[in-house]
């Protein structure tokens, strides 16, 4: 059974289960449109303290928010499915649990790039402005992201094995990361200590170099900066979701 | 088919403060499956059971010892076990969220079936298991019993040799019982495939496995048919019981002579422990026809399952 193929079945399973529930559906697509009518306009407030559009800010932060917190809870979803067998029934086949792992995975991907869209194109509906080439590399350093926390999710959630403490544990991460990280709000307008802290997070600097790249600086150390923290969490991510997978129930 | 030897299990004890607290939940377990056979893993909640059958099916990793399952190392040549078992667990393997159908495809593609031969291979499973009407419904509106036929069909997508089922009739009415019997019984006897299943109905136990594994406290306390598992509870039971009080004191005094063991009373029933065939029954009848005995009915009854179980796992726990 070749890795390519099983990893396509787990995909096609996952965007199906979806398709099914619409009213899931049309929660994941209405939260973008939320933030930005509900959010944007409290953010325009301090335009002039912020020194740029309040969306062009704000966007890029979404897709950082979605990226890390969204992409965490998905391990719920694979608790549901240890609780029913099926994820025993699938590790009893001979697919490989890194296919099992990235097929979900990818699906993550796509739903988030659907709802990253609508986040975009309503940015600019509302008045955010970025730049072409810049914006979909911030976009992709999102998805990558979101590639990223979603194998942490899934990691954790076949760690843990239980609702309830998974559900404190991602709190726990996601908290911090949407305070501290500057993706509502940046960092710059926060006083200098908690400025130094925030530096301690990579999500920190992935929403910055993500920011920068939407405002067209894709050359800016700021983006490469955000580049190789998205690629060093990436890789540190798949590996634990992958031997958490592999080692699960031992 | 299988061949395990001195399995053994130990997991941390989360329920304990003290991190070096473990839990050994199978203990230096060995025995062998022969191909063809059914063997039930018999045993109370929390006996071991489901953990001796993750271990069997690669979900989980022994702490030690080892196991060929059906023909392959489970510590070295895992894929090939997996390729080679089905495998159905107690909560069930069919998505809440995928038809029947899909569910049957899958699994064939993720054991290796072309998408071709995964659906024929499907449609064949889903007549075999009255599930052909139901190929379009969502697994999540099925009843009991077509889910655990549809966990069994699952199971069999690649023709495995050898299908674990644990407690596969948990849950299940009367009816969807005896119609899973009818199916484990005939998937031996018509496609050749071993079947371990572990259970704590006695009943399933007696009626549908050739040799049964008593397990309890992560230990094998016994293993054999389930006539000799009864046997190991002693002889059988002879009860006699009479119309009236008045036959009562005539017939214990027959009943201890003729068996030489000291009867019991219940109403108008006698039991006795009766080691003798049925060539001495014949000889303990005459003698109460001899005394000119009235009686309304004899009984000659063997251990049941039951007695064996309860008395095999009590001297366990007094252990």
């Amino acid at each position: 059974m070749s890795a390519v193929r099983s990893t396509a079945v787990m995909f096609r399973r996952q965007v199906r289960g979806t398709l099914r529930k619409r009213a899931y559906l049309a929660v994941g697509l209405a939260q973008p449109v939320l933030y930005l009518a509900l959010f944007g306009p409290l953010l325009g407030a301090f335009a002039g303290q912020l020194g740029a559009n309040p969306y062009t800010l704000l966007v890029p932060g979404l897709l950082v928010q979605q990226a890390v917190i969204g992409s965490l809870f998905v391990g719920f979803g694979l608790l549901r499915d240890m609780q029913a067998g099926v994820l025993d029934a699938q590790r009893v086949t001979p697919a490989s649990r890194w296919a099992l792992l990235t097929g979900r995975t990818l699906y993550n991907v796509l739903d988030a790039a659907v709802q990253g869209l609508i986040l975009v194109v309503l940015g600019f509906a509302f008045g955010m402005r970025a730049d072409a080439l810049g914006g979909v590399v911030g976009f992709l350093l999102a998805l990558l992201l979101t590639a990223a926390f979603c194998a942490a999710g899934y990691g954790l959630a076949v760690t843990l094995k239980n609702q309830q403490t998974f559900g404190v544990l991602v709190n726990a991460i996601s908290l911090p990361v949407l305070l501290l990280s500057g993706v509502l709000i940046p960092m710059s307008v926060a006083p200098g200590w908690l400025q130094a802290v925030s530096a301690i997070l990579p999500t920190t600097h992935i929403v910055t170099g993500v920011r920068a790249a939407f405002a067209g600086d894709i050359t800016s150390t700021a983006v490469l900066v955000g580049l190789l923290w998205t690629v060093g969490v990436t890789i540190a991510a798949f590996m634990y979701g992958g031997r958490a997978f592999a080692r699960a129930n031992r | 088919m299988i061949r395990a030897s001195h399995l053994r299990k130990i997991y941390p004890d989360r329920s304990r403060s003290s991190p070096r607290s473990q839990v050994v939940a199978v203990d230096d377990v060995s025995f062998e499956v022969a191909a063809g056979e059914i063997v039930g893993l018999l045993g109370p909640n929390g006996a071991g059971k489901t953990t001796t059958m993750q271990m069997l099916t690669t979900l989980t990793r022994p702490t030690s010892g080892r196991a060929q399952v059906a023909g392959y190392d489970l510590a070295t040549q895992a894929r090939y076990v997996r390729a080679a078992i089905g495998y159905v667990s107690q909560r069930g393997s069919a998505s809440d969220d995928s038809t029947v159908g899909e569910e049957l495809v899958d699994y064939g593609l993720l054991h290796g079936l072309s998408p071709t031969d995964a659906f024929a291979r499907g449609r064949t499973l889903a007549e075999r298991y009255r599930l052909d009407d139901l190929w379009d419904r969502e697994v999540g509106t099925l009843s009991g019993g077509q889910r655990r036929r549809l966990d069994i069909a699952m199971s069999l997508v690649h023709r495995p040799r050898l299908v674990f089922l644990d407690e596969p009739t948990v849950g299940l009415d009367p009816a969807s019982r005896a119609s899973l019997w009818a199916h484990v019984r005939e998937l031996r006897d018509t496609s050749g495939v071993t079947v371990l299943l572990s259970t704590h109905y006695l009943d399933e136990a007696d009626a549908l496995c050739d040799r049964l594994l008593v397990i309890s406290g992560g230990r094998l306390i016994a293993d054999g048919p389930p006539a000799q598992i009864k046997r190991m509870m002693g002889p059988d039971t002879l009860t006699v019981t009479v119309p009236s009080e008045t036959e009562l004191p005539d017939l214990l005094a027959v009943l201890t002579d003729a068996t030489g063991e000291k009867p019991e009373v219940s109403g108008l029933e006698v039991s006795v422990r009766f080691a003798g065939g049925t060539g001495t029954l014949a000889a303990v009848l005459a003698r109460i026809d001899a005394a000119a005995l009235t009686t309304a009915s004899v009984e000659l009854r063997p251990p049941s399952l039951d007695e064996a179980f309860f008395a095999l796992t009590s001297k366990e726990v007094a252990a």
